[in-house]
């Protein structure tokens, strides 16, 4: 019995905190934020350095074939360091939907080129969450025809893997003719989504399995947003308690107030207990499948709700200076807030939770 | 990631089964809220100390089974009672406090005198500590002993001693050097709630019972070798067992438990046309507070395998009272919610849900909330121990600043 990191992962998740650190400061998150294409190609190139593109990619592949549990150790360190990487699309969920869903074919053609960083493959499955503004996504006769809201990690993708309104999955080059793809902005400038507008586009089926890839898909996308919530709220947490050992305000310092300790200590007592639940339902995807689905709404609704406070409450600490852009602190508060609604924010993914568990009607 | 016990503790997890199969028509009612246990709780006591069940690592000498400490084993038994809902055994202020400070801390006579009493139900202790004067500020106690011809002579008052008026024994904090800073001249004695001088008034809370009581000392004579601990060393021993307290308020098989039986009753519990889980806002409530338990369940066992280590509980360990009695009374107050109007009705109305047990559970946990440390000063120990952020000035530098500045 041993719930936690092995050594190995300690090790990944070391390895990828000083590669941020070193690749990824906060004067290179400012600069890539204040471009028009947010994705910085030299993290991604150290991150793909210590294998990180090639994770989940199978060993037959050329990849190292590891767990989700270990995509959530480096999602954490990407939230922590806010660092404007592609991950959750192109290095989880695209190599995920291929090793399941995909044929032989597809598997040989993209997954070393996704390993070796070659290539990066976009998702867009946000309808099976939620249709709407009229877009949807139909399929016939291997073209595409339609919308598709926030696909992920969307700037310099060459492919997406796209969910049809029935749930099943797709993939579409970049380049192919009848796709118009519109770059959305959003409050988080360090993540890259956008639009997809399919018009007789053709496109590739993945396996017919009746949307359950699509529903993995989303499981794991949910743990690793939720992984990426953590290691900003720690670094939320991280800096409130800093600042307050700083800062002097009546002759003392705001730390030894007690209003402001109880936010810290309370900002870290939610936080705490929410590491564990990562763990777990990042485990569980892979190894205790029948819980899996469950606890992945379990641990998107619940980070979602605890960083919210915890962003809100680190913010207010530092006083005026947490609402300028000086700080920078807010680059972390944005991280959050775009974590809490990708993929389904708390009430909708609870909701599913219930209709899980027989407790309602699917939406 | 390995959440196997292993192949030796399978074996032990069935024998615990087996067990609880074949005895638990035996075990007295979970929900027994009695503070002085019942005889078939006393008989259930004894058997469970027999097979090792409960009092399990605890010498035998002193009236407990004698296994060598096993996290594990200790952690399949914890489940596997809480899984079948029956209970485990005696959890009271003695067993659960006393006598672990006992063992760390008590004389081989005070060991081979109170623990085996203690563990088989036969004498029921009661905690001393809070004065109406110190109760976040415990070391501002002021009762007081002096010594009168080799014996302790107490006078002063204790207050919200909870089963005072049910119990034989109390182990009492109480000043024995006057002069000593607040933390030092405090002593840890025990004595018999028999002893001429004591009176105990039961002071009624918002449940309707008196859960705690008002207890009066008045030259009450203690024998001196009935002291735990040295002299005036009282501040550390107390805070020995308010470890274990906080352990004992923090338990996650109980949390799923209270979350099961909230499950059960709303799907039960009809609401206008559909069942109360039918409605939307009252299902997400629900949903997340079933996110939270699940969370502090990961919680708890990233603790038992830190121990396994050998490595202290840390941040996760800190944050336990405060977040489990918090989710507690969370999930009391929406069975009442449920409820609705059903949910203000009480001492054996009729239409009364459970017996009660909701309403009695969320006013108690608020009470649980409040007991062994309010979340409040959890708060201060998460900040100042584990964030390691600035102490607040004590008041005597506040005084002494303000005469500089004059
Ligand atoms: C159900 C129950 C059972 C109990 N059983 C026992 C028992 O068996 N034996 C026993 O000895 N005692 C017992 N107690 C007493 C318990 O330990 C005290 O009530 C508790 O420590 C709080 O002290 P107080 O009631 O004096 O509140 P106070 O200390 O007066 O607190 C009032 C408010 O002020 C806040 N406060 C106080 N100090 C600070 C501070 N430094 N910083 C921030 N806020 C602060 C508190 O958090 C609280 O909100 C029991 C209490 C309850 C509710």
């Amino acid at each position: 019995m041993d719930f936690g990191l092995s050594q190995d992962q300690q090790m990944l998740r070391d390895a990828v905190s000083r590669c941020l650190a070193d690749t990824s400061p906060l004067s290179h998150v400012r600069e890539c934020a204040e471009r028009d294409n947010p994705l910085s190609d030299q993290v991604l190139r150290a991150l793909n350095d210590l294998g990180v593109a090639g994770m989940l990619v199978p060993e037959e592949h050329g990849g190292l074939g590891m767990t989700l549990l270990d995509a959530a150790v480096v999602a954490e360190q990407l939230g922590y360091a806010v660092a404007p990487v592609p991950f959750l699309a192109s290095q989880v969920l695209a190599p995920i939907a291929l090793r399941d869903a995909g044929n032989e074919e597809q598997k040989a053609h993209w997954l070393p080129k996704i390993a070796s960083g070659e290539a990066r493959i976009g998702i867009a499955i946000s309808e099976t969450v939620e249709a709407r503004d009229g877009a949807g996504v139909t399929s016939a006769a291997g073209k595409l025809n339609g919308t598709a809201l926030f696909a992920l990690d969307f700037e310099g993708a060459d492919a997406y893997i796209v969910a049809d309104s029935g749930g099943r999955l797709h993939l579409v080059g970049a380049k192919a003719s009848g796709l118009e793809a519109i770059a959305l902005t959003t409050i988080d400038r360090t993540r890259s989504v956008g639009e997809l507008r399919f018009d007789g586009t053709a496109a590739e089926p993945l396996a017919d399995d009746g949307g359950v890839a699509t529903a993995r898909l989303r499981a794991a996308g949910r743990v690793i947003l939720a992984a990426d919530s953590l290691g900003a709220g720690q670094a939320m947490i991280e800096k409130a308690v800093d600042y307050a050992g700083q800062r002097e305000q009546f002759g003392r310092l705001i730390g030894s107030f007690q209003a402001v300790k109880h936010m810290c200590a309370e900002m870290a007592a939610r936080h705490e207990p929410c590491r564990s639940l990562v763990w777990y339902a990042a485990h569980a995807f892979d190894a205790v499948p029948n819980e899996a689905s469950l606890v992945a709404c379990h641990v998107k609704s619940h980070t979602a709700e605890v960083h919210r406070f915890v962003a809100r409450t680190s913010t207010e600490v530092h006083g005026g200076m947490g609402f300028t852009d000086l700080l920078g602190l807010h680059y972390w508060f944005k991280r959050i807030g775009f974590d809490r609604q990708v993929l389904g924010g708390p009430e909708a993914v609870r909701a599913e939770a219930a209709a899980l568990q027989g407790w309602a009607k699917a939406a | 990631m390995d959440l196997d016990y292993g192949p030796e503790y399978d074996v032990f997890r069935k024998q615990v089964r087996a067990f609880i199969e074949a005895h638990s028509h035996l075990a007295p009612p979970s929900s027994d809220r009695a503070a002085r246990p019942s005889p078939e709780a006393v008989e259930w006591q004894r058997l469970l100390i027999e097979h090792g069940y409960t009092a399990r690592t605890i010498p035998r000498e002193y009236g407990g089974y004698g296994a060598e400490p096993d996290i594990l084993q200790s952690r399949i038994i914890a489940e596997e009672f809480a899984r079948a809902r029956v209970a485990g055994g005696l959890a009271n202020q003695g067993i659960s406090m006393f006598v672990p400070t006992l063992l760390e801390l008590g004389t081989e006579e005070q060991k081979r005198r109170w623990i085996e009493p203690t563990l088989k139900g036969d004498i029921v202790w009661c905690q001393g500590y809070s004065e109406p004067g110190a109760g976040s500020d415990l070391a501002n106690l002021k009762t007081s002993a002096h010594i009168e011809n080799g014996e302790f002579v107490i006078n002063g008052q204790k207050i919200w001693t909870s089963t005072a008026k049910q119990a034989d024994m109390i182990f009492c904090l109480v000043r024995t050097e006057p002069d000593a800073p607040k933390h030092g001249g405090i002593s840890y004695l025990i004595f018999s709630m028999d002893t001429p001088g004591i009176e105990v008034r039961p002071l009624k809370t918002m449940t309707g019972h008196a859960e705690f009581n008002e207890t009066f000392f008045t030259d009450v004579r203690v024998p001196m070798h009935q002291i735990v601990g040295q002299r005036g060393q009282g501040w550390f021993v107390a805070n020995a067992t308010l470890g274990h307290e906080r352990g004992m308020l923090g338990d996650p098989d109980a949390l799923e438990n209270r979350l099961q039986a909230l499950i059960a009753l709303m799907q039960e519990e009809r609401l206008g046309q559909g069942r109360a889980i039918d409605n939307p806002v009252l299902r997400d409530r629900l949903v997340a507070l079933q996110a939270e338990v699940a969370a502090m369940k990961y919680n708890g066992m990233r603790i038992l395998s830190n121990s396994l280590r050998g490595e202290p509980g840390g941040m996760a360990k800190m944050i336990v009272k405060l977040q489990s009695c918090e989710l507690a009374h969370q999930i009391s107050a929406l069975a009442i919610d449920a409820m609705g109007e059903l949910g203000i009705l009480y001492h054996n109305s009729p239409r009364e849900r459970d017996g009660g047990a909701w309403q009695w559970n969320y006013m108690f946990q608020l009470g649980l909330i409040i007991g062994g440390g309010t979340a409040q000063i959890q708060k201060n120990i998460i900040a100042e121990r584990g964030l390691e952020m600035p102490r607040e000035p004590k008041t005597a530098d506040m005084a002494r600043q303000k005469q500089g500045a004059v």
